[in-house]
């Protein structure tokens, strides 16, 4: 398994053996139960199900019961991803994913580099400025576009405005993935991973942690 | 947010001396040189604390060869292998910031009595 599902508990500091200081995110992963694998697309290896969290019973719909139950799940899990795995080249060294196996955070050591999806924070309405990082205009010298986009398009030829023009509008709120963080600690015992930097979305906001190849971007 | 502090904690350090603002201290500091390491003291006085949990730094502020130094260090920092208290200072406000604009005799923090300054071992600088 090269992906979990896990919770981002916040930002914290943590320091490293000279003294400095490294911001960390903190993200409780897993254990995710595997719920379902099914055979992905011509040599594209597998793709796993698998849940995160506990929903009540009551709370779930009939088919997403019997879906769990037929994986041997006790609990309902509160999110279901589906990841491809890979198929395995390395000798079958790695075991064959099976429905009700658990995945921990012990798939990561440090030194990982991985990339985290999540939903960013909603910012609501937002101007160019904020949404676009337009520079704005003065704010004095009898200027009155203060933070107004200006032009938005020549005049009469073409008569429109050209379509991906960048304007105001709902920002934020949007799935977003985070690449190359790398792993600062992995703690099994409390399923926490510790990675250098931010990652999108709130405190406790539900985030997908995955693995990747190449380079950090704090190295 | 209380599992995040939690994390936290595990960084902090529990074998500081209860040092505040006015008091002199000898802030022994890890230096790297190459391959090598070795203890650097900055003996000053204290003229601030700031923050709280692993995010407290403190700075001292020294007079060195007739120029004022100021260093912030982060409390719980590896990079502070001791942290050994001199003298306790009496002072009246939380940051002695008015001490830049003073030299020489004005500058002077009077001593806090009835204080005993436990005697530590000192590493050679």
């Amino acid at each position: 398994m090269n992906a979990l599902i896990g919770r981002k508990l916040g930002m914290a500091r943590l320091f490293n053996e000279e003294g400095a200081h490294v911001p960390v995110t903190v993200i409780e992963v897993g254990p995710c139960p595997i719920v379902q694998v099914t055979a992905g697309a011509e040599g594209a290896g597998t793709m796993v199900q698998i849940g995160f969290g506990a929903k009540k019973p009551t709370r779930a719909s009939k088919a997403l019961l019997g879906h769990v139950k037929r994986a041997g799940l006790e609990v309902v899990p509160q999110v279901l991803r589906t990841f491809p795995v890979a198929a395995v080249t390395d000798g079958g060294a790695a075991p064959a994913p099976t429905p009700g196996e658990a995945v921990t955070v012990a798939i990561f050591k440090t030194g990982d580099v991985v990339k985290v999806t999540g939903v960013t924070k909603g910012r609501g309405f937002q101007g160019v400025v904020h949404r676009h990082h337009f520079g704005g205009g003065p704010e004095t010298h009898g200027n009155t576009r203060h933070r107004k986009p200006g032009s938005i398009a020549p005049g009469t030829d073409p008569s429109r405005i050209i379509k991906g023009k960048r304007m105001p509008g709902h920002m934020g709120a949007r799935r977003f993935t985070e690449l190359g963080l790398k792993v600062v600690r992995v703690d099994a015992e409390r399923n926490l991973l510790f990675l250098r930097g931010a990652v999108p979305g709130p405190m406790n906001g539900l985030v997908t942690v995955r693995k990747q190849g190449g380079r950090s971007r704090h190295d | 947010m209380e599992r995040l502090r939690a994390v936290e904690r595990e960084g902090l350090k529990t074998n500081l001396p209860a040092f505040t603002p006015g008091d002199t201290v000898r802030v022994m500091v890890r230096v790297r040189e190459g391959d090598k390491e070795r203890l650097q003291a900055f003996e000053g006085v204290c003229i601030g604390r700031r923050g709280a949990g692993i995010n407290t730094t403190f700075t001292v502020r020294k007079i060195s060869a007739g120029v004022g130094v100021e260093r912030i260090f982060p409390l719980h920092s590896p990079a502070i292998a001791e942290i050994a208290l001199v003298r306790k200072g009496r002072v009246r406000r939380a940051k002695l910031y008015f001490l830049r604009r003073l030299a020489g005799k004005a500058a002077r923090i009077r001593e806090k009595r009835g204080v005993v300054v436990p005697e530590t071992e000192h590493p050679p600088a």
